[in-house]
């Protein structure tokens, strides 16, 4: 089955013998990762070229552990399966800490060693039972998530039947791991809606605290079991568990004392945002259409945030019932306009406002699903039922929404990254519930996708930059593009957009995501108007007869490997492969960027240590982009040689080399096209200068 | 297609019917009008014995066999619906939301039939007439909540351009606002949506839908007000 998304149209003409050779082998997606690994770091960065062509991950063989697989720019480093109790179960999210992966399952969690990626070892499964087991650490805590029916408090596998009961669980479990192989469960925080997902976040300001965002969009429970829990709408009853999220602090020295401490009310005032595809211009246009209007005296009005025009047919039965009503005839006088004019805004509330009241539940989303932090630039994307929002989260208890956007081809925002500069946020769209095949070859590219948009404020400057005279009801999510897995995959294979994570490559943004048993996508979104798939892993469906849920739930880059939960087959570890996309140094210098721990919806701000290998990254880059001259690149790698291997601190004049070059560079990226990379390489080079180690 | 003689009942009732006879009878006195639509698979065997490991565990009831059965002719007519949009002259915006309903309803009646087959339960045929029934001897046909009428459907089919994205787009949102209704009623009875595909199930129709109706009812007070509707993705 031939994929129907377009490929990107640059494909390169120089392609390595090894990969042609490997073509005409027709051991395409082995041969590709073993050649690309036997590539050395050094001067060329373009090592291996081109997709590869017909897409491999089109017709693998199916099977539950025998299934076959496709790679390209990486490599399967071990795949280990779920242990004895956990065996049949689904394996859902991950998070890390130190050498451990956590890996929630619907029975609970299993802590990996993976300190050794080619040999995970297990070090605990620990058996309590709820979907969906979304997992988070913070220093000694773990904090799991429930939010199906059967979850018990007592963390029995019987399910609890009855429809209110005091044994169920829906919310939050929180455990001590400080001894991991023995972690105990020390607290539960009872939420209305259970905890579909959650987010940690701290504040260095209030160190005693962690608190964490719960996210779900399952029914309200009944009060009856757990008290305040409101059904009604907002407008029914103004404790109503919908439309909010909840905020739970949680005292570091006495996690059992965490409760929720907020329930923001981030839904509040939603009017419909502008199409995403709106430009500026036309935004412009619209304003100046409406004001013309009124000049001429046309009937305006404000609906959805917008002022619009309203057609004759709109207006002149009402103008005719105003005449009438005051028993005349003939056309309609200028009291008659003025009295329309002022009741135009009730009548349009009113039509807007009945709709939204009338029989069956109130629209609009009530919830997110997943909320991710950025505590470094104070900005906090959710993903919420039909929209996408941005939060100020400086406040961490209590989230204010700033922008929001919608998508008509988005049917359920799921998750948001950032890029590491802040400039960008990717949402994506988990449409059918992760459960569904929406990527065959007769899905449209934009459905169950990513989209990608710019943050900017309403003048159009970056939002990082905070501008505080801005209008902050502005345009500041601007749909770029969408991104959607490139290869088509068969009706028997759950496929869409979910789980995934930056990867720390310096001066890019590249993107490691879960596409279900579509496998898992690497993908380059510097140019959010052109995403690029750079690297991919599939695996053949479960079952090739019928459909059978697995394929990869989460892939994240942590600590130098990406690592994947696979739902119906245990956990995935892999290695980035250098191509003409990524090279060796870029990879290298990913590596030089350590976390302690990480949870994904948690984005934790990269900052790379001076390092030869990032100033390698560099040049690399700038020999992709023809961002300065050859010649320029040859010095600086043999400046890099030449001071690496020297003892140190460098003596003065390899430190000369290195900071005469970076004076260089810095007066070459005045003309350069890629100036910024030029003098972030300079930067590096006098680090490394100034470096004592 | 459409049934002469269908009986509206509501979700509550449906469910009392279903577990009382559950309860009188000690077995399902419901027939549903069921065949194998499609030749089982090969290893069909290895897919029941797990449902049933499953439902051991975490069993499923007669309401949630009702909720995965009567939904299949819930999404059944609202793929009629859309499948008009083409052939009546439905703006750009309404045959998106078409399109989409159609993959999504497309997929998740497989969803169901399959749940249903792997639990050895009567599989519903994708029939857009309602739920047929046997009780006390008599056949009925039972319209889910929302279901649009005979005569609600020939309007519909009846209508072109404008009209017609009006006349769908107020069907589709009672349409929805039963198929939701019916996941209320579903998390409201007694052992239901404790197996986790009947949950997850349940919970995304009711979060879709419910994201669908605010859409639809953002259209219509467009096409309401005049205000022309762009071909571009909005909402």
């Amino acid at each position: 089955m031939a994929s129907v998304y377009r490929r990107p149209t640059a494909v390169r003409s120089t392609v390595a013998p090894l990969f042609s050779l490997a073509l005409a082998l027709g051991i395409f997606s082995a041969a590709a990762c073993t050649s690309a690994v036997s590539t050395t770091a050094g001067t060329n960065a373009n090592m291996s070229a081109g997709e590869p062509v017909p897409d491999p991950r089109v017709g693998l063989r199916a099977g539950k552990f025998d299934a076959a697989t496709a790679a390209w720019n990486m490599r399967l480093v071990s795949t280990t399966q779920p242990s004895e109790k956990f065996a049949g179960i689904t394996n859902s999210d991950l998070a890390f800490t130190g050498p451990y992966a956590i890996q929630g399952s619907y029975d609970g969690y299993q802590v990996w060693d993976i300190s050794n990626p080619a040999a995970p070892s297990l070090k605990t499964a620990y058996f309590c039972p709820a979907s969906q087991s979304d997992v988070s650490v913070f220093k000694n805590l773990l904090f799991v998530s429930g939010e199906g029916n059967s979850g018990r408090l007592d963390c029995g596998a019987q399910g609890v039947k009855d429809t209110v009961s005091h044994d169920r669980l829906r919310g939050l479990r929180i455990f001590d791991i400080t001894d991991i192989s023995n972690p105990k469960y020390v607290a539960n925080v009872q939420t209305c809606r259970g905890s579909h997902t959650h987010t940690v976040l701290y504040d260095p300001k209030d160190p005693d605290n962690v608190y964490v965002y719960i996210s779900g969009s399952a029914g309200v429970r009944s009060p009856s079991e757990l008290s305040g829990c409101v059904r009604l709408t907002p407008d029914k009853d103004p404790n109503s568990a919908l439309f909010r999220i909840e905020v739970i602090k949680i005292p570091l020295a006495h996690p059992e004392q965490a409760a929720i401490v907020s329930s923001p009310r981030i839904f509040n005032d939603l009017t419909a945002p502008a199409r995403h595809g709106e430009s500026p211009e036309d935004v412009a246009a619209a304003k100046a259409a409406a004001a013309a209007a009124r000049a001429k005296g046309g009937y305006t009005a404000v609906i959805f945030g917008s002022e619009r025009v309203l057609p004759p047919q709109f207006i002149t039965p009402m103008l005719d019932s105003i005449v009438k009503a005051r028993n005349g005839t003939g056309p309609a006088t200028a009291a008659d306009s003025a009295a329309l004019r002022a009741a135009l805004p009730g009548i349009i509330q009113k039509m807007t406002g009945e709709q939204a009241a009338g029989p069956g539940p109130r629209p609009g989303p009530t919830q997110c699903h997943d909320i991710t932090v950025y505590p470094a630039i104070g900005l906090a994307g959710g993903a919420c039922e039909g929209y996408g929002f941005l939060l100020d989260i400086r406040d961490p208890a209590h989230p204010v929404r700033i922008a929001a956007a919608a998508d008509s081809n988005f049917s359920y925002w799921h998750s948001a990254t950032f890029n590491n500069d802040g400039t960008k946020v990717l949402f994506s769209d988990e449409w059918g519930g992760g459960g569904q095949p929406k990527c065959r070859s007769t899905d449209r590219r934009e459905w169950g996708a990513d989209a990608i948009f710019t943050l900017t404020n309403a003048d159009g400057t970056p939002m990082i930059v905070r501008n505080a005279s801005a209008d902050p009801a502005g345009d500041q999510l601007r749909f770029q593009n969408y991104y959607k897995l490139p290869a088509a995959q068969t009706k028997e294979e759950n496929c869409v957009a979910h789980n995934g994570s930056l990867i720390p490559i310096p001066g890019r943004d590249v993107m490691v995501q879960a596409w279900y048993q579509g496998g898992i996508s690497v993908f380059d979104w510097t140019d959010p108007r052109h995403p690029k798939e750079i690297a991919f892993f599939d695996r053949g469906p479960v079952d090739s007869t019928r459909m059978a849920m697995g394929g990869s739930w989460s892939a994240y880059w942590y600590n130098g490997n990406i690592v994947s939960s696979e739902i119906a087959r245990g956990l995935d570890i892999f290695e980035l492969v250098p191509s003409a996309y990524l090279s060796q140094n870029e990879i290298n210098a990913a590596k030089t960027v350590h976390f302690d721990y990480f949870n994904t919806q948690g984005q934790p701000k990269f900052v790379w240590p001076p390092s030869y290998a990032l100033a390698r990254a560099y040049a690399d880059q700038l020999e992709r982009s023809k961002g300065v001259s050859a010649d320029r690149l040859s010095q600086v790698r043999q400046a890099l040689a030449g001071a690496e291997s020297a003892p140190k601190p460098l003596g003065v004049q390899l430190r000369t080399s290195l900071t005469s070059l970076a004076t260089q560079l810095d007066a070459d990226a005045n003309t350069s096209t890629d100036g910024a990379r030029a003098r972030s390489l300079a930067n590096t080079l006098r680090d490394l200068a100034a470096a004592s180690s | 297609m459409t049934p002469s003689q269908a009986t509206r009942i509501s979700a509550t009732l449906l469910v009392a019917i279903a577990l009382s006879a559950c309860a009188s009878a000690g077995h399902s006195a419901m027939q549903a009008s069921a065949s194998p639509t499609t030749p089982p698979p090969q290893n069909e065997a290895a897919y029941i014995a797990q449902a049933r490991a499953d439902s051991l565990r975490l069993p499923y009831t007669e309401a949630d066999v009702s909720f995965m059965s009567g939904m299949i002719h819930h999404h059944a007519q609202a793929l009629v619906m859309s499948h008009w949009a083409p052939t009546h002259g439905a703006s750009a915006p309404v045959l998106r939301l078409a399109s989409r309903i159609i993959n999504a309803q497309q997929d998740e009646i497989v969803t169901m039939q399959r749940w249903l087959r792997d639990r050895q339960k009567p599989v519903q045929e994708a029939t857009p007439g309602g739920m047929t029934m046997v009780m006390d001897g008599v056949e009925h046909t039972m319209l889910m909540p929302g279901m649009l009428t005979e005569t609600q459907m020939k309007q519909l089919d009846a209508a072109r351009g404008p009209e017609f994205d009006r006349l769908f787009l107020t069907f589709m949102m009672q349409h929805h606002r039963g198929a939701v209704s019916m996941v209320k009623d579903l998390f409201a009875t007694y052992g239901a949506g404790q197996d986790e595909t009947v949950f997850k199930f349940a919970s995304d129709v009711n979060v879709d839908q419910t994201t669908e109706i605010a859409r639809m009812e953002k259209l219509l007070t467009q096409i309401q007000l005049g205000i022309p509707i762009s071909d571009q993705p909005v909402d």
